[in-house]
């Protein structure tokens, strides 16, 4: 009898040390979309970085752009018994049933960086930037730095009818209204690349006195400003100092080129989606505190002044 | 009267040319303005020579793959993986003649092996490159490990940007190319071969022709344009960007092949005339972009333009409008 009593308070200590030891070192599935840009390889880097920086086991899934294979992904999660799951969802609809499973495995989800279009109640919360505000803080920036002198600014826009050019656009719009001796004289699709935001760049020189009527250029992603810094020095002009430039992403070699005196200010889209996403799911899992549904990342502006080849040595590991 | 077939032809591309440098005029009325700054020429015209070579230099090698017949879908993707081969050679700093023959050997063998699937296994063209176009994005992916891969040697980066006698490198490259490619062609009995293979294949190679060898050899030279085409573009932006190095190029080299003339079903073929036709299409893309216009409508205009251009190029338009005018004097004796 005595025995069966120790053996019971034995089985319950070693149940209590083994919650003890997941509370802290979980294990969450991340199922990402693929590595279809230099950002996506720098979240899934920053992802793996930040799982072991707080002894969280990751269990990693590519999906190679396929809605199925995240499904089959997440399936595989919930069989496994992971703690929790992250996704960063390829398409926004036909989420339901899948997260249907994981909530009545009591798993908790957390979608990065993009939303779908399913019932909150399916998923703990959601992380990601907003694109309406990552233009505003650009459009915010050329505001401070022209003060009331007149500025023509050339947009290169992302890929025409994409979520990030419509609300690049339309944040940077709004950050410019009402000061009128800002204004957007030109504005063409780049589609996000080095290639066509030089080509558009240099037809812009041309239709603008050969860039002596252009003030500041402001790119929807910094490899069209890359790409745009090019097509200015070909033409003679100094990016930087005789046409402002100003882009959103902060990748590394828009470091580089503010480094060089190239570049003014880029905006952050921070890799880092997981960081928040694990604070939330800590929290969670330790005192069942329900986070905010969506979690906006902070849109941090980037200029000369922030140590710019600092900040691209530090970059330039992580896959972008 | 062959020759005479082929002026007529020419005057349509010719005119078509005109009718879009014109309409760029009017939109923008400092198109034709060209100066000479720090050593080259500057203006839009040069844009146009400059950012049409790379598609030139692609529909110089899909000319003669169209000629017989075939098609070659992977240039683009090649693109994609000579300019990753330079831009890995060069960073890891092999000399620029290495890194060159590296990529471009890389190229030529991408379109052997096309041309081997399609002359010796007999896989359809269409099918065929295909499988590179998918697979070749891919393997310049893996070359370049998903980032895109930065160089600094300026030897190298003078492919792209540098110019000759005022002119645009690239330009240069598609010209010297376009002529040598033409003398070949004309000046030996190789652009006969080529259209007798694209006419019927079967008599051609009952007449004696090597067949297969040659299309092995026309679709390597694809490859070998797609390298230096894709060596240009990653020069010209000093970086290999796997992901969209030469996308969808591959259509618009060959739209300009057929503006150019050279029917998708084989035969004739002129070079030139392709050439023509990129550079039409550069010009519109050119205009577009000096021009102003939301870029909302940058497709609607192209495809609109496009149209006109196959239009007026039908045979059965020719044939409409010969009638017509036969017509026209039995119309003025009865009023």
């Amino acid at each position: 009898m005595k025995n069966i009593f120790k053996l019971a308070l034995c089985a319950g200590v070693a149940s209590l040390v083994s919650t003890a030891a997941m509370a802290a070192g979980m294990t969450v599935g991340f199922s990402q979309i693929g590595s279809e840009s230099g950002w996506r390889a720098a979240e899934t880097s920053v992802t793996k970085q930040e799982a072991e920086k707080r002894g969280i086991t990751l269990k990693f899934a590519d999906a190679q752009q396929k809605q199925e294979n995240q499904i089959k992904a997440i399936r595989g999660f919930i069989a496994q018994g992971v703690d929790a799951i992250l996704v960063a969802p390829v398409v926004a609809t036909g989420w339901e049933e899948v997260l249907g499973e994981a909530k009545e495995a009591n798993i908790p989800v957390v979608l990065l960086d993009r939303g779908v279009e399913a019932s909150q109640d399916l998923y703990l919360t959601s992380v990601a930037s907003d694109q309406v505000k990552e233009g505003h803080v650009a459009g915010d920036w050329l505001v401070k730095t022209v003060g009331d002198k007149p500025c023509k600014v050339v947009e290169l826009q992302g890929t025409v009818g994409s979520t990030p050019a419509i609300n690049r656009k339309k944040g940077f719009e709004e950050a410019i209204a009402g000061h009128s001796n800002i204004t957007i004289a030109r504005s063409q699709t780049g589609d996000f690349t080095r290639a066509k935001g030089k080509e558009v760049m240099e037809g812009f020189l041309k239709a603008e006195n050969g860039g002596k009527d252009i003030c500041a250029m402001y790119a929807h992603n910094d490899d069209m400003a890359v790409g745009g810094i090019q097509a200015i020095k070909d033409a003679g002009l100094k990016p930087g100092k005789d046409i402002l430039v100003v882009s959103i992403d902060a990748v590394p070699d828009i470091f580089a080129a503010m480094a060089a005196g190239e570049a003014n200010a880029t905006v952050e889209l921070t890799p880092n989606m997981a960081g928040p996403a694990f604070d939330a799911l800590e929290a969670f899992k330790k005192d069942g505190k329900q986070p905010e549904k969506f979690i906006i990342t902070e849109s941090k502006l980037f200029t000369p002044a922030d140590n710019p080849q600092g900040e691209y040595e530090a970059r330039k590991g992580l896959g972008y | 009267m062959k020759a005479q077939s082929l002026s007529s032809f020419f005057s349509h591309q010719v005119i078509a040319l005109a009718g879009v440098l014109l309409i760029n005029w009017m939109v923008f009325p400092g198109f034709f303005d060209v100066t000479w700054k720090d050593g080259r020429l500057f203006g839009s015209l040069i844009d146009v020579i400059n950012r049409g070579a790379p598609v030139a230099i692609l529909a110089i090698g899909m000319t003669p793959i169209i000629a017989t017949r075939g098609v070659d879908l992977s240039v683009g993707a090649v693109m994609a993986v000579a300019g990753a081969v330079a831009a890995t050679f060069t960073v890891a700093g092999h000399p620029l003649v290495v890194t060159l023959a590296a990529a471009l050997a890389v190229a030529i063998a991408c379109g052997l092996w096309n041309g081997l699937l399609i002359a010796f296994l007999g896989i359809q063209p269409f099918v065929a490159t295909l499988v590179l176009m998918v697979a070749g994005r891919g393997l310049a992916q893996l070359i370049t490990e998903g980032s895109i891969v930065t160089f600094s040697d300026p030897a190298l980066i003078f492919i792209g940007t540098g110019s000759l006698l005022g002119l645009p490198m690239p330009a240069v490259i598609a010209l010297l190319l376009m002529v040598g490619a033409h003398f070949f062609v004309r000046r030996t009995a190789m652009g006969l071969f080529i259209e007798a293979i694209g006419t019927n294949r079967s008599a051609a190679t009952y007449t004696g022709l090597r067949s297969r060898s040659l299309i092995l050899a026309i679709y390597a030279f694809g490859g070998l344009c797609a390298g230096i085409a894709g060596v240009i573009a990653a020069a010209d932006i000093r970086g290999a960007d796997a992901n969209n190095a030469g996308l969808w190029l591959e259509l618009d080299a060959i739209l300009a092949v057929v503006i150019g003339g050279t029917s998708l079903l084989g035969g004739r073929f002129s070079i030139p005339l392709s050439v023509l036709g990129a550079v039409i299409i550069q010009a519109m893309n050119t205009g577009i972009l000096v021009s102003g216009f939301p870029p909302e409508f940058n497709l609607i205009v192209k495809a609109g333009v496009i149209m006109i251009i196959l239009i007026l190029q039908s045979a059965r338009l020719g044939e409409i409008a010969g009638a017509i005018r036969s017509l026209k004097p039995f119309g003025r004796k009865m009023p």
